[in-house]
C-alpha cells in the first residue's frame, strides 16, 4: 500500500513504495502486451488531466491509462480553460474537486505546483512534471525498463547526459534509483550541472567516458532550448561533438547496456541517430512502460483512497 | 502630565539598571532609583519586566499608498507598536512610489492621524524606481523624507547610482542599497545551492546581492559619501563590508531576523511563505551574520516588513510575492536567537535594535537616558509565547516563523510618552 494519497515526486517515497509501483507496473505490462486493455479497477471513478504546458507523450499516457482502467477521463489543457482568464491554481482545483474528481493528473511548468494542489483539494494528485522539480512517472517508467533489461537496479550504473540543470526526469530519476541501490553518474556542459546536485548523491563525472564507463544503462536528455534563458553552450553543433552519446561513446559502457530517452529526442544531438534506432535502443519501450506504471500508479492510489479517504 | 515607570530593568548604553524613569512632556526628564510619584502622576508598574528603548525599525513596508489590500498605515502602526516598534522609516515602493514631495508629505499626515508610531518615509532614489532619473530628492528631504532608496531592486546604472548618492549627499541623505543584480539574479527566487537543486527552484547566487554590496561601497568610497547596505544575507557580503569598514569607508549595515534564525531549508516543502528577497540562504550565511552583528560589522536589526494579503501568497511559489511580515515578532525572535542564546546582551541588542538605527539616520530616540524622548517598550523577557500569523495585527499574516516557540512579550508601548499599545 502506498503512504500517501498523492504521487508527487520520489524523493518523499520509500523504496518499498518504488518497488510495489514497479511491481505493479511490471505486471500491468505484461498485460498490455498480450493485448488487453480494458480493466475494470477504476470504474466509476474519474481522472482530469491538468495540463499547463503542452504535451502528447505525458499526457496522452494518463488518458490512456485512465481509460484502460475504465475511468472516466477528461482532459484540461489551461490553455482553453478558465487559467487564462486569470484564475488560481487553487480555484481550479476546488472546480474539479465539486465536479466530484478523484485523481488529478498535472503537468505544470512552475515547481511545487502539485503539492500546493495536494494541500488544497482531496483528489489525488499525480505529478505529470513540475517545472525543474520532479516527474516520477517518467522515472519509474525509467526505471522499470532498465530493472526489466537488467534484472535488478541494486548496485547498476546509469549514466545520464543532457541538460541535467532544468530536466526534474534527472532529478527524479537520481532521487528513485539511489533509493534502489543505484549509482547515478551525470555529465553535461558545467553550466548544465545545477549546484549541488552531488550533495544529493549523484556522481558528476570529468569526461563523457568516465559518465559511461560501465554504465548498463545510459540515458540521453533533451536538451531544452526553450527552458534556456540563452547562452547556456555556444551551439548545438558544438553541443554533441562534445557531449552528445554516440557509437564510439558507448564503447565504454556495459556491453548489454541499453539506451535509453525520455523524448521527444533532438536527433543527432543528444544521441547521434544510429543509436536512437539500434538494437540498444529501449526508447519505444519506454513508452509502453509509461502506460503501465501510470496504471499501477492510478491503481495503486485507488486503493489507498479504498482504504483512508 | 508626568509619567512613572516603576521597578523596571531599565537597558541602558552601557548595561541594564533596575531604575525609575519619569517621563514629563514627550521626554525622560529622570532616571534613578525610587523616584518619587507627585500628585498628577501616572504610575506604571514595570516590577518583573524590561524597559528597553523604543525599536526603531528603519526598514518596513507600510504599502500605503496603494496597497491597502496588503497593509495600510494604520493597520501597519498597530502592528509596529505591538512589537515594542516606536518609530519606522518605511520604503517608497507604493502606488504611486514616493519620488516626490506631496507622497511624502502624505504619509506624515497619515502618520499625524493615526498617531502610534512615528513614521519617517524614504524617498526613491529615481523617478518611479526605474533607476533612470533622479527624483526630486532636495523636495523629499525639505518635506522630512530620512533617507533615499529604490528598495525592492538595484539601481543597476552606476552612473545613475552615484549621481545619487552624490546628490542625496548634499542634503545629508543617505542611500539605502538594495543590492542586487537583476540579470545574475535571472528570476532566482531562493537562494542557489543544495535545496534550489533539490526543489527546482531557481535558485539566486550570492554573487548577484555580493556584487552590489561591493559596488555601492565603491562608490560611497570613491566619493567619500556614507552607504547604507539593506538586508545583508550573504556571509561573504558582511565580510566585504567589514573589510571597507577596516579601510575607513562610511558604511552602515543591517540584516533581518529571518537572515539569522532561518536557513534555505525552509524552503523544501514549497511554502511560500518562505519567499523572501534576498532569499534565506545557507548555515554559513547564518553563522557570519551573527558573527557580523556580534563584532561591529552590522550595525542594525530591521525586519524589511514586508506584508502580504493571502492572494499574493496563495499560489505557486514562482508566481507568489517576495516578503515576510516581521514587525511583531522581530523583537522576540532577536531576543531569543541572540540574547538568550548567550551570543550578546541586552544592551547591545539594544544597540542593534535601537541605538545604531537612530544614529544612522539622525534620528531622535534609540536611548533610555535623560532628556531623550520617552520612546519605551516595556516587556516580559520570560514569557515565552508561541508565533501564530493569525493572531498578527498586521494585514499580512506571512510569517515563516508560525509555531515558533519565543521568549520576551512586548507588554507595553510608549511613545512621545503616552502608551499606544498595551497588553
Amino acid at each position: 500500500m502506498l503512504k500517501s494519497k498523492d504521487l508527487l515526486g520520489l524523493r518523499d517515497i520509500t523504496a518499498e513504495e518504488i518497488t510495489l509501483i514497479l511491481d505493479n507496473a511490471e505486471d500491468m505490462k505484461m498485460r498490455l502486451k498480450k493485448g488487453q486493455k480494458s480493466f475494470d479497477l477504476l470504474k466509476g471513478k474519474t481522472l482530469v488531466t491538468l495540463f499547463y504546458e503542452n504535451s502528447t507523450r505525458t499526457r496522452s499516457s494518463f488518458e490512456l491509462a485512465g481509460k484502460y482502467l475504465g475511468a472516466t477521463e477528461i482532459n484540461i489543457a489551461a490553455a482553453s480553460s478558465s487559467v487564462q482568464k486569470g484564475e488560481t491554481l487553487i480555484d481550479t482545483g476546488k472546480t474539479l474537486q465539486a465536479l466530484k474528481t478523484d485523481f488529478i493528473a498535472i503537468r505544470h511548468p512552475m515547481g511545487g505546483a502539485p503539492s500546493l494542489l495536494a494541500k488544497t483539494v482531496g483528489c489525488s494528485i499525480l505529478n505529470g512534471g513540475d517545472g525543474m522539480n520532479e516527474h516520477p512517472t517518467q522515472a519509474l517508467l525509467d526505471m522499470l525498463t532498465m530493472r526489466e533489461q537488467l534484472g535488478t537496479l541494486k548496485g547498476i550504473k546509469v549514466a545520464i547526459l543532457g541538460d541535467i540543470k532544468h530536466s526534474r526526469v534527472a532529478k527524479s530519476n537520481l532521487f528513485g534509483l539511489t533509493k534502489m541501490g543505484a549509482e547515478v553518474w551525470v555529465y553535461a556542459p558545467k553550466t548544465l550541472i545545477p549546484k549541488g546536485f552531488d550533495e544529493l548523491g549523484a556522481h558528476i563525472a570529468t569526461s563523457r567516458e568516465q559518465c559511461v564507463e560501465g554504465a548498463n544503462a545510459v540515458m540521453g536528455l533533451r536538451i531544452q532550448l526553450e527552458r534556456q534563458s540563452g547562452g547556456l553552450f555556444p551551439s548545438l553543433s558544438e553541443y554533441s561533438r562534445f557531449y552528445g552519446v554516440n557509437d564510439a561513446v558507448l564503447k565504454y559502457a556495459d556491453k548489454n547496456a541499453v539506451v535509453l530517452h525520455p523524448g521527444p529526442v533532438n536527433r543527432g544531438v543528444e544521441l547521434t541517430p544510429a543509436l536512437i534506432d539500434g538494437d540498444r535502443s529501449r526508447i519505444e519501450d519506454q513508452v509502453t512502460s509509461g502506460l503501465a506504471v501510470r496504471m499501477a500508479a492510478l491503481k495503486l492510489l485507488s486503493e489507498y483512497r479504498e482504504a483512508h479517504l | 502630565m508626568k509619567t512613572l515607570i516603576r521597578g523596571g530593568e531599565v537597558v541602558l548604553l552601557d548595561g541594564v539598571e533596575k531604575l525609575d524613569i519619569l517621563i514629563e512632556d514627550k521626554k525622560i526628564v529622570k532616571l534613578g532609583k525610587q523616584i518619587n510619584a507627585d500628585g498628577d502622576c501616572k504610575v506604571i508598574d514595570a516590577g518583573g519586566k524590561t524597559v528597553f528603548p523604543g525599536i526603531i525599525d528603519m526598514h518596513v513596508h507600510l504599502r500605503e499608498p496603494g496597497f491597502e489590500g496588503k497593509e495600510d498605515i494604520e493597520s501597519g502602526s498597530k502592528a509596529a507598536v505591538a512589537g515594542g516598534v516606536t518609530q519606522v522609516c518605511c520604503m517608497p515602493n507604493t502606488d504611486p512610489v514616493c519620488d516626490n514631495a506631496v507622497v511624502v508629505k502624505y504619509i506624515k499626515a497619515r502618520q499625524k492621524e493615526v498617531n502610534l508610531c512615528k513614521i519617517n518615509p524614504i524617498g526613491a532614489i529615481t523617478k518611479g524606481e526605474k533607476g533612470e532619473t533622479l527624483a526630486d530628492i532636495g523636495k523629499m528631504a525639505q518635506a522630512g523624507a530620512v533617507a533615499i532608496s529604490d528598495d525592492g531592486r538595484s539601481v543597476m546604472n552606476s552612473l545613475i547610482m552615484r549621481l545619487g548618492m552624490e546628490y542625496a549627499s548634499g542634503f545629508n541623505l543617505k542611500c539605502l542599497c538594495h543590492c542586487e543584480d537583476i540579470n545574475l539574479v535571472d528570476g532566482g527566487v531562493v537562494n542557489e545551492g543544495k535545496n534550489s537543486t533539490l526543489t527546482g527552484l531557481k535558485g539566486s547566487p550570492r554573487a548577484a546581492e555580493d556584487i552590489m554590496i561591493a559596488r555601492d561601497i565603491s562608490l560611497a568610497e570613491s566619493l567619500d559619501v556614507p552607504v547604507h547596505i539593506c538586508h545583508v544575507s550573504t556571509y561573504s557580503g558582511v565580510d566585504i563590508i567589514r573589510s571597507a569598514k577596516k579601510r575607513g569607508v562610511k558604511v552602515t549595515a543591517e540584516t533581518c531576523p529571518h537572515y539569522f534564525v532561518l536557513t534555505d531549508d525552509i524552503i523544501t516543502d514549497f511554502d511560500t511563505f518562505t519567499k523572501v528577497n534576498p532569499p534565506v540562504r545557507e548555515e554559513v550565511d547564518r553563522l557570519a551574520i551573527i558573527e557580523g552583528l556580534k563584532d561591529g560589522t552590522l550595525d542594525c536589526i530591521v525586519t524589511d516588513h514586508a506584508p502580504h494579503s493571502q492572494k499574493d501568497k496563495e499560489v505557486e511559489y514562482n508566481l507568489a510575492a517576495f516578503g515576510m511580515s516581521g514587525i511583531e515578532t522581530s523583537f522576540a525572535l532577536s531576543y531569543t536567537h541572540l540574547v538568550k542564546k548567550g551570543i550578546m546582551s541586552l544592551n547591545e541588542l539594544a544597540k542593534l535594535m535601537s541605538y545604531n538605527p537612530a544614529k544612522t539616520l539622525g534620528l531622535e530616540g534609540g536611548e533610555i537616558k535623560e532628556g531623550e524622548v520617552a520612546d519605551l517598550a516595556i516587556v516580559d523577557l520570560n514569557e515565552k509565547y508561541v508565533v501564530d500569523g493569525k493572531k498578527f495585527l498586521s494585514k499580512g499574516k506571512n510569517t515563516p516563523f508560525n509555531g515558533y516557540e519565543v521568549y520576551g512579550k512586548v507588554h507595553t508601548t510608549i511613545v512621545d510618552g503616552e502608551i499606544k499599545y498595551s497588553c
